[in-house]
């Protein structure tokens, strides 16, 4: 199996999916499933923490793209947090910035959140 | 005129299984001719979109068939080429993609091109015979 690994937290009534190695076209089902399976059971106010996270394509953006919209529309949304500069680039150059709330440390994505 | 040299090559299938190895591969050898670390992994993603996008549109995920990548240098460049032999890929089809639109339609794709096109200095398509190729140069 690649490298990427993924696991989820509670911190205060919030998930955080703690994400890390190498998120492609290979890896990029993981992540879906754990968001689908999250969202399914109601769990709307998520923080991806990608400090783990060394290497991003596409695919692994797309699967943010498929469910901000629903999550959202719900009341909740993914926020990302400690992404390296390498990754926080590829976001960048698709323009993500604008449209995601993302933070350089989860504290700062944890108040974001009304409780 | 500069001669091409230190040319690698590598087939492997059209499987999303390969592709840590293909990225491994093309860093490895930009890695040799002293790239920046940035500049790598600028090749290593605009190499991993190319070839995902082979597994995805030109083979429409059937595992098995051929893709293979090359990679040499001259004096003044590093160049990349790789080739399938599925469905050709029209260039002129391609816009730059709306995120905020894309999001609102839920489609996730379409994205791999426009990387491709901000992360090296040219990027060519060709068809011969059955064979597309994509051709990747990055200025050195």
């Amino acid at each position: 199996m690649k490298n990427f690994g993924i696991s989820i937290r509670e911190v205060d009534n919030i998930r955080v999916l703690d994400i890390s190695g190498e998120l492609d076209a290979h890896t990029a089902s993981q992540l879906e499933n754990s968001l689908k399976s999250l969202i399914d059971h109601n769990h709307i106010c998520i923080i991806v923490n990608c400090k783990g996270l060394d290497y991003i394509a596409s695919a692994g953006l797309g699967v943010f793209m498929a469910y901000i919209e629903d999550v959202r529309g719900m009341g909740g949304d993914i926020k990302l947090t400690n992404m390296n500069e390498r990754v926080y680039n590829v976001f960048d150059l698709l323009g993500f910035p604008t449209l995601y709330d993302i933070h350089d440390d989860e504290s700062e994505a944890l108040t974001g959140f009304d409780k | 005129m500069a001669t091409t040299n230190n040319i690698h090559s590598i087939s492997v299938e059209a499987s999303t299984s390969q592709l840590a190895t293909v990225r491994d591969f093309v860093a490895e050898h930009a890695e040799s001719l002293g790239l920046s670390e940035k500049e790598i992994g600028n090749i290593r993603l605009a190499v991993d979109e190319a070839y995902t996008n082979i597994i995805k549109h030109a083979y429409k995920n059937i595992p098995s068939k051929p893709v293979k990548i090359e990679l040499g240098s001259d004096s003044s460049q590093l160049w990349i080429s790789i080739k399938d032999e599925g469905e050709s890929f029209d260039p002129a089809s391609y816009s730059e993609p709306d995120l905020k639109q894309r999001i609102k339609n839920k489609q996730r794709g379409g994205m791999g091109v426009y990387l491709i096109r901000k992360l090296m200095d040219n990027v060519d398509y060709n068809r011969i015979g059955k064979t597309n190729e994509i051709r990747m140069v990055k200025h050195l």
